[in-house]
């Protein structure tokens, strides 16, 4: 008996994507042949585009094709400060929020490197939340040098949501382009990049029922970036490579499935996800949730995320013993094979050091029941127990 | 039982974790990250542990389908291992750091985490024997493979930590290993011995100590005081030592010259002709015993170096201290070095050498041991 709470790592395929994938997969055809295969092909990633943007609030045309998020992240930030800073030289500081994910935060930290780039950082509240006019403030100190602006829709370890339309009201008032990452927003939130006032948003297939491998950044046909990927000129000149015809039909039905049934798994989602957090802190009065969490509310922290601060344990000892009763979680912070630090999320939020090794991410989906939740009520005591004993000795 | 396998990347903890889920133990892998350097064990980025030896293990363990776990003791293995090694070497002594690590790391925090969490035992790639005694209790005896045991860096765990330690390999030589890791289609089957002090990736100890020290030029001098030559820190010099000297005046006899003392409080390193080596009585403090302590003196082999040879002595301890006269004056005896005390294969157990002399009453033939001591 396995119970799987790791849904913002990754989330089973839906069958009908799966289904979707299976049938692409039996049929040749490259999209960018004239033949009547590659027709066929073509019609299939087109409609599958729009049937994306259409779930996203986004133009068809809007929608560029990657392998993923992180990808996706890559062409946002460092496509488009090639181009600001081609225009205008003056143009190299990213002002970028302190929570984001690892392919935001990674980018920057190669632009300032090697590109010449200088970084603002966007401190957030004990939530996880950025003030508008936080970055207002940002962007007045010296409005001509600002490249882009980055701010992620949903945090993929606390799940705080942004006001992403507050801030790109801002952003659109100097000009400058604004990239939100929502990778664990869409599909699982309304997202709806239109009516957001955002210029570039981070999408990816296998957080919301697709296939690992496919993504895509939804850009405005206005937003100017520099190519990452030279070749065939596909997806608008910007993102060369033969499309993956049967991940992108994956994709767009897993994506459309879940806006259509987005109100229902909010509120199932929310409702599981609070009595989780309910019973973990019955368990000991010092366990809390991390970031901004009201009971019944699916808007401001995602509907499937109960991230826990365990005082006084590792959270990889709390990963090793809830793993060895049949439980599949995370700490929150994707350290493939290494040593565990505290997670830069939880320092941004102003948890101390001590309490961010406590980090515990339980992430709910399409998949979980009321039983996956008693597993891990279940198994928690003993290994929170166990866990504190074992950090007393390390 | 529930079973952490350290695994450290290399074929013998990669074949050691195998035979102890062959037992019908339930084995979890364990990688130990324990170094402070950025270049090797951590990213700068995010602190991440990236070193390829923990990308074996961890090949090694999905290929087992074992869970598999790094586990942070850099600041432990810092403190208790690489600080104790920079500290003794200043002060004239040659620590052996593998012995440390083992007696506070691999089957302390280690353990004593693995235990906290649930688990019965440490299993380790260690070449050495466990054997249950008449009175059932575990003794510590040394590996089949002569070349490859171990026995001498673990003559540091007392009785409980042997009760929770497990050395599959002890029963086997080294060959057989790498043939059984091919077998098993484990990818570090041909991976190269790792022999040098892990935390000295160059295996440059004495560039090393000179960067953590500071260079301390000093004099070399005989026994009379007479200045024979110059060195950059007497820190990087061990008794018994020949190579590295450059002495600038030949010895009178033309005898060959060895480290014979080394002074911290002049910066003297004292060099002396071979018999000048030759001591027959050891003392050694931090004792630590295997099982029961012996009562009296008792007839014992003792090892005064890993992969040293075996000498006839007596032994007595009056508290945390080890008294050894030895049957026969032997060389390279360096302070800071365990001696272990064997009866037959069995491990008695050690103490750290902290003076050796040579008492006249019993002069013998010196026996001169067969592995010359390495410069540092």
């Amino acid at each position: 008996m396995n119970a799987y709470l790791d849904h913002a790592a990754t989330t089973p395929m839906l069958p009908a994507a799966l289904a979707a994938m299976a049938e692409q997969l039996a049929i040749v055809g490259n999209p960018s042949s004239l033949h009547r295969t590659g027709r066929a092909a073509r019609r299939v990633v087109e409609e599958s585009r729009e049937r994306i943007a259409r779930a996203v609030g986004a133009r068809p045309s809007e929608v560029v094709f990657t392998s993923g998020g992180t990808e996706s992240d890559n062409l946002a930030l460092k496509g488009t400060y090639w181009a600001r800073r081609d225009a205008d030289p003056a143009r190299r500081r990213l002002l970028v929020s302190t929570a984001e994910h690892h392919a935001v935060l990674d980018c920057v930290e190669f632009l300032v490197e090697h590109e010449g780039a200088t970084v603002t950082w966007l401190e957030c509240d004990a939530d996880g939340v950025i003030d508008p006019e936080t970055v207002r403030a940002a962007i007045e100190t010296d409005r001509g040098s600002v490249a882009l602006v980055s701010v992620m829709w949903a945090n993929n370890e606390v799940g705080t949501v942004a006001d992403i339309t507050a801030i790109a009201a801002v952003t659109r008032e100097y000009g400058i382009p604004f990239h939100t990452d929502a990778v664990q927003a869409a599909g699982h939130v309304p997202v709806d990049f239109a009516a957001s006032g955002a210029d570039l948003m981070a999408i990816t297939a296998h957080k919301l029922g697709g296939p690992v491998g496919v993504g895509a950044l939804v850009a405005r046909r206005e937003a100017k970036m520099v190519p990452l990927v030279h070749g065939g000129g596909q997806e608008r000149q910007v993102r060369s490579g033969t499309l993956d015809t049967a991940g992108i039909a994956a994709f767009s039905v897993a994506l459309a499935e879940c806006v259509a049934g987005l109100d229902d798994e909010m509120a199932r989602l929310v409702a599981l996800r609070d009595d989780l957090i309910d019973r973990a802190m019955a368990l000991s009065p010092d366990i809390r949730p991390s970031g901004f969490w009201q009971r019944g509310d699916g808007t401001r922290r995602l509907p499937g995320n109960a991230h826990l601060i365990v005082p006084g344990c590792d959270g990889d000892s709390l990963l090793y013993l809830l793993d060895a009763a049949g439980i599949s979680c995370s700490t929150g912070s994707a350290c493939q094979a290494g040593v565990p630090r505290p997670s830069h999320v939880l320092l941004a939020l102003g948890v101390s050091e001590s309490d961010a090794r406590g980090a515990l991410r339980l992430t709910l989906g399409h998949t979980s029941t009321a039983s996956d939740v008693d597993a891990v009520i279940t198994a928690l005591p003993a290994a929170i127990d166990r866990a504190r004993r074992a950090r007393e000795i390390a | 039982m529930r079973v952490v396998a350290a695994m450290s990347g290399g074929v013998d903890s990669a074949v050691a974790a195998a035979r102890m889920l062959d037992a019908g133990h339930e084995v979890v892998g364990v990688h130990l990250a324990l170094s402070q350097s950025a270049a090797t064990l951590r990213e700068s980025a995010r602190g991440c542990c990236t070193i390829e030896d923990a990308g074996d293990a961890r090949r090694v363990a999905d290929r087992l389908g074992i869970p598999f776990y790094v586990w942070d003791m850099a600041a432990r293995f810092k403190r208790d291992v690489v600080d104790d090694f920079t500290r003794e070497y200043a002060a004239g002594r040659t620590p052996n750091p593998c012995l440390r690590c083992n007696e506070k790391i691999k089957f302390a925090a280690l353990l004593d985490k693995a235990l906290a969490l649930g688990f019965d035992a440490v299993a380790t790639g260690h070449y050495a024997q466990i054997v249950e005694g008449a009175d059932g209790r575990r003794e510590l005896h040394r590996a089949v493979d002569m070349a490859k045991d171990q026995s001498y860096v673990l003559g540091v765990l007392d009785e409980d930590q042997l009760a929770r330690s497990f050395f599959p390999l002890g029963d086997t030589i080294k060959p057989r290993i790498r043939e059984e890791a091919a077998a098993r289609g484990f990818y570090v089957a041909s991976k190269p011995d790792s022999h040098d002090i892990c935390f000295i990736a160059d295996g440059d100890t004495k560039g090393w100590l000179t960067r953590k020290l500071g260079a301390a030029p000093g004099e070399i001098v005989d026994s009379d005081g007479a200045v024979l030559g110059q060195h950059e820190g007497a820190f990087a010099y061990t008794v018994g030592q020949r190579r590295g000297l450059a002495l600038s005046r030949p010895a009178a006899d033309g005898q060959p010259r060895y480290v014979v003392e080394v002074r911290p409080e002049s910066n003297q390193v004292v060099v002396g002709t071979a018999d000048l080596l030759g001591v027959n009585a050891i003392t050694g403090d931090h004792a630590r015993w295997c099982g029961p302590a012996p009562t009296g003196s008792v007839r014992v082999g003792v090892q005064v170096r890993a992969h040293g040879e075996e000498f006839p002595a007596t032994a007595w301890s009056v508290d945390d201290r080890l008294e050894v006269r030895l049957d026969a004056r032997i060389r390279g005896v360096a302070p800071g070095q365990s001696v272990v005390l064997y009866d037959g294969s069995r491990v008695m157990g050690s103490a750290t050498i902290s003076v050796s002399r040579l008492e006249r009453a019993t002069t013998t033939t010196t026996i001169t041991t067969t592995t010359t001591t390495d410069a540092v």
